[in-house]
């Protein structure tokens, strides 16, 4: 294992200096170069041509979709879009790349000298980006036999070309300084702005487990005073937002370490691995790869009109920052709500869509990081696939409202919805949640209850109304839960005033 | 019947069979019948299957039983290079790594040529990936030179240019990527036209430098090769660097041929020191018969056309070595080493290692040397900025002139073997050609007369402004007019009614 040292002594001495690399792959129906289905999965190699299987006389064609989704997102990172680029070939062998050369883009990025802001703890950052460009993604490779399941000592390896040809782009910061101890959480909270950034803009899923979003994160240390730059590693296998903050925590305690000892940072590429939270030697870059990049002849330069450029412009979703600063105070949540919210993945867009379709916002949170967050992690599911519409939602709190159910009947009758019963009023009639609001027979159960509870009924006379606590459940008892509680509240207190 | 169905050109044969005085059957047999019977010797073909071609043939007379209407050359036989994919036939590129190999799809000309009715009578021996300017780079066989067969055929479309001169097809297919259709052709007596880049569909033409390649027509007469420039040519979504244009109207200026008043610049740097004696008066008597027939002849220098051949040596190499990178043994052709063991990267080593030729690995070495870190700019990049000067050059011609003319090699075929050992000689072979494709306009080779000194056959090219090529035609149309008049016939008749065309069986005293 590799020796750490302290976090708070490295940051002590040193400045982590990130270089965020960032791979999105773009939903579009079909891939960057030829007409395959660009959906993921699938029987392997059923999704692909001779373009995409880089056969013998094949060419490429781009998606023009691929194109407007690209300069929307160099729009959305406030970048400036070429007017003219080209294609470049990034020449090297590998079999899961069809032509061994990747179609990608080298000193003519189409977005380049962007920026974006995100926020740490209430203090903002703002993350220049260098370029945004366009390429095409490899087929995946299977390593099967052997011990590992890596490349390793593997008996043979298996190569499925669906995903050749998927349109990728890379997003690429300059370096990022003057963090400080923050620099993992803004890694962070970079990579989740992007990923809801891309869904805002619907150009990917944006799915980090699906490898729709992948994150090589660069980090090295530059002693504090100094103005160069140490040697960085790049860790690659980042794939959740925790991984990010745990690979550039642990590989800038790994570097201080080094460095504390006289020693030095090699330049490398290095391996996250999640389960045991630590990062491992892979290639060494200490020889940089020569990729041969030049124009790609096969394909004609990108020249897009500024027409177009500034129609794209007006196709912008509000940033994801924006909008939740407009909604914290729209509705008026607090700060540590709406961290709340925040910190449920994708509650924000369902609290908004429930406050759309009628529901108070607290009513609307109350329910989506209450019973349904429980519910969904229960179930193991994302909060959005937890079997309940914003709309639903919704209607239940309107029947709370009318005084129809109370809360604790609102969530079987939730549960009724995601079991299919039907409409929140079809799951109340049909299982009889309706709360009694028959006064007559909510005033036999008070007198009932405080005939078998005399001592209760005692200290509530000599004013001790929080005693009444107990009355009230036993009224709610003998009701099977179906009274308004504030109701049978006013009820004992009637009597025993 | 044989002979004289055999000499007849593309037009007549199309001509014949719309008329229902022949069959495509009788017409692919025929041409199947005189390959079995010369090509032993010829060697111009890699790949036959007769039933592939007669299924074909079948076919197009039942389309024009049934009243389709396909064209001018439904039904005629064409050969074709074996670079085009050819769906379910063997697709080599006369390379030992693509053997074996039959693509899943046909080449865009491919579907044209389909779909206008010709017939597919045999796919045609070239250059190793056309790395070459004698044919004697395939991997598989050298092939002869009709009009002496120890001499070579040109190259890379050798096979496509001895399969006409030997009446083996009527028509062919070509690439030109420094010179492989028109070096062919001035060498064999045949017209060879390199369309405008962007004219013609590169879909599915196996690749060896794509800025520089560009499909044309191969034939042996001014018309035919019109004919097929039409059915191939025109914008094709699948090639970006297509140009989405109609094709020029170059069977009208084939059918045409008027020059006067057209102004045709004589490249000064193409010829003097290095060309024979005989391919110089060749081509200048050519440039007397245009005067005399009202072309305005005057001097043009294009002064960065001696630069031509060492930029292309660069650029081209460049884009050969990414492109043949795909060759790696992992999804089709050649396999080599694989015994359980050995690495993937050991065996793509071992195959490549074994699967390409000498000429091939020589260009691929070039290439990744050029490309690389520390050498680009002055590489590949000082070679783009000489492509740019020689675009400039042409430019600047186009304002005085209509049309560009130059001998089209600097020599007569040579013999097989003079220059295999020798690169920079056999890249001489294309000194004239590669200007046009460093700039990306259409050129073409006619046939211009026998060199005195040894009776082979002069090339005459011309090369026109981007999108023009039915001046090409024009100037063909004229040349070939002016020139059976005075020679008493097609410059190929000499071949057919002398001694090799009665090894060949196309003598006329045997027609009919």
């Amino acid at each position: 294992m590799d020796e750490l040292a302290d976090y708070d002594e490295v940051l002590a001495a040193y400045e982590p200096v990130l270089g965020l690399e960032v791979h999105v792959e773009l939903h579009t129906a079909s891939k960057m170069f030829c007409g395959c289905d660009n959906s993921p999965g699938g029987e392997p190699n059923t999704k692909t041509c001779p373009v995409c299987l880089g056969l013998p006389g094949a060419l490429p064609a781009v998606n023009e979709k691929a194109i407007e989704s690209a300069i929307r997102i160099g729009l959305a990172l406030n970048c400036e879009i070429a007017t003219w680029c080209r294609f470049a070939r990034k020449n090297y062998f590998y079999p899961d790349m069809t032509k061994d050369f990747q179609t990608s883009q080298y000193d003519e990025p189409l977005c380049f000298d962007g920026h974006v802001d995100v926020e740490v703890d209430g203090v903002t950052h703002r993350i220049d980006i260098e370029r945004v460009h366009m390429e095409e993604d490899a087929g995946k490779l299977t390593h099967v036999g052997g011990q590992t399941g890596r490349i390793h000592g593997a008996d043979y390896a298996l190569v499925d070309y669906n995903r050749a040809g998927t349109p990728l782009m890379e997003i690429v910061t300059k370096p990022i300084r003057g963090l400080g101890a923050q620099a993992p959480a803004v890694g962070r909270a970079y990579l989740a702005l992007l990923r809801d950034l891309m869904r805002a803009l619907d150009v990917s899923d944006a799915r980090m487990e699906q490898g729709n979003l992948r994150c090589d994160a660069n980090v090295s240390l530059m002693p504090k005073g100094s103005t160069v730059l140490g040697t960085r590693t790049e860790t690659k296998n980042v794939n959740s937002l925790r991984s990010v903050e745990g690979a550039l925590t642990y590989e800038i305690r790994r570097q201080g370490a080094l460095l504390a000892a006289g020693g030095r940072v090699k330049q490398e590429t290095r391996h996250w691995h999640e389960d045991g939270g630590y990062t491992s030697e892979g290639r060494s870059k200490e020889q940089a790869e020569d990729y041969r990049y030049f124009p790609e002849p096969d394909l004609v330069p990108i020249a897009p009109a500024r027409e177009w450029v500034e129609a794209l412009r007006a196709t912008l979703p509000e940033p994801p920052a924006a909008r939740r600063r407009r909604l914290q105070a729209e509705y008026g949540f607090s700060d540590l709500e709406m961290r709340d919210v925040l910190g449920n993945e994708g509650s924000l867009d369902l609290i908004e869509a429930t406050v759309l379709a009628g529901a108070s916002p607290a009513a609307a949170k109350k329910w989506w990081l209450g019973e349904l967050a429980r519910v969904a992690n229960e179930a193991g599911v994302d909060l959005a696939a937890v079997g309940l519409t914003p709309a639903q939602v919704a209607e239940v709190q309107r029947l709370v409202d009318d005084g129809v159910v109370n809360d604790k009947l609102a969530r079987q009758v939730m549960e009724g919805v995601r079991a299919g019963e039907g409409t929140p009023a079809e799951v109340v009639a049909a299982r009889g949640l309706r709360v009694v609001s028959d006064d007559g027979a909510l005033a036999a159960a008070v007198d009932a209850a405080i005939a078998a509870n005399p001592d209760v009924a005692a200290k509530i006379r000599e004013g001790k109304v929080a005693a009444a606590g107990a009355l009230i459940g036993a009224v709610m008892k003998a009701m099977r839960g179906q009274a308004d509680a504030a109701r049978v509240r006013e009820l004992i207190l009637a009597k025993l005033s | 019947m044989t002979p004289s169905v055999l000499r007849l050109t593309a037009a007549e044969l199309g001509a014949r069979i719309a008329a229902g005085e022949l069959t495509a059957v009788e017409a692919a047999q025929a041409h199947l019948d005189q390959i079995g019977r010369v090509d032993g010797d010829v060697r111009a073909f890699l790949h036959t299957d007769a039933e592939w071609s007669l299924a074909q043939a079948r076919a197009v007379d039942a389309r024009l039983a049934a009243g389709e209407q396909l064209g001018p050359l439904a039904g005629v036989p064409i050969a074709v290079k074996d670079i085009f994919c050819t769906a379910g036939v063997p697709t080599t590129c006369a390379s030992r790594i693509l053997e074996g190999w039959r693509p899943p799809y046909d080449a865009t000309v491919i579907e044209r040529v389909r779909a206008a009715g010709l017939v597919m009578i045999g796919k045609t021996n070239m250059d190793e990936f056309a790395m070459g300017s004698s044919t004697e780079n395939s991997a598989f066989q050298t092939t002869g030179n009709p009009w002496a067969l120890d001499r070579i055929p040109g190259g890379s479309g050798g096979g496509s240019a001895a399969a006409l001169a030997a009446f083996e097809a009527p028509l062919a297919l070509g690439t030109d990527t420094g010179g492989s259709i028109r070096q062919p052709a001035a060498v064999t007596a045949t017209v060879g036209v390199k369309p405008t880049y962007g004219g013609t569909s590169r879909y599915g033409v196996i690749a060896m430098a794509s800025s520089l390649d560009q499909p044309g027509p191969c034939a042996r007469t001014v018309l035919d090769a019109a004919l097929l420039h039409a059915v191939m040519g025109g914008h094709d979504p699948m090639d970006s660097t297509s140009i989405d244009a109609p094709v020029p109207p170059v069977v009208a200026a084939a059918r045409s041929g008027e020059v006067r008043g057209l102004r045709i610049g004589v490249v000064r740097e193409l010829g003097g020191e290095g060309y024979a004696p005989g391919v110089e008066q060749r081509f200048h008597e050519a440039l007397d018969v245009l005067a005399d027939l009202g072309a305005e002849i005057v001097e043009v220098s294009c002064p960065h056309f001696r630069y031509g051949l060492g930029a292309y040596y660069l650029i081209m190499p460049s884009e050969v070595s990414s492109n043949l990178a795909r060759f790696d043994a992992m999804r089709y052709g050649l396999r080599v080493g694989d015994d359980g063991t050995a690495s993937v990267v050991e065996v793509m080593r071992a195959t490549r290692g074994a699967g390409f030729g000498a000429e091939v690995k020589r260009r691929i070495i070039i290439g990744t040397y050029a490309l690389s870190s520390g050498y680009y700019d002055a590489y590949y990049g000082s070679a783009q900025k000489v492509r740019r000067l020689i675009a400039q050059d042409f430019d600047a011609a186009w304002e005085r002139v209509d049309v560009l003319v130059s001998p089209a090699t600097p020599t007569t075929a040579f013999r097989k073997g003079e220059r295999i050992a020798d690169p920079l000689a056999m890249y001489m072979s294309d000194l004239c050609t590669i200007p046009s494709n460093m700039a990306g306009n259409a050129s073409a080779s006619f046939p211009c007369g026998l060199a005195p000194e040894d009776g082979l056959p002069v090339g005459f090219q011309v090369m026109a402004p981007v999108l023009a090529d039915d001046r090409l035609y024009r100037v063909g149309a004229a040349l070939e007019r002016a020139l059976a008049e005075r020679w008493g016939g097609p410059l190929l008749d000499r071949l057919a009614d002398g001694a090799a065309g009665t090894y060949l069986g196309v003598a006329t005293a045997e027609g009919n």
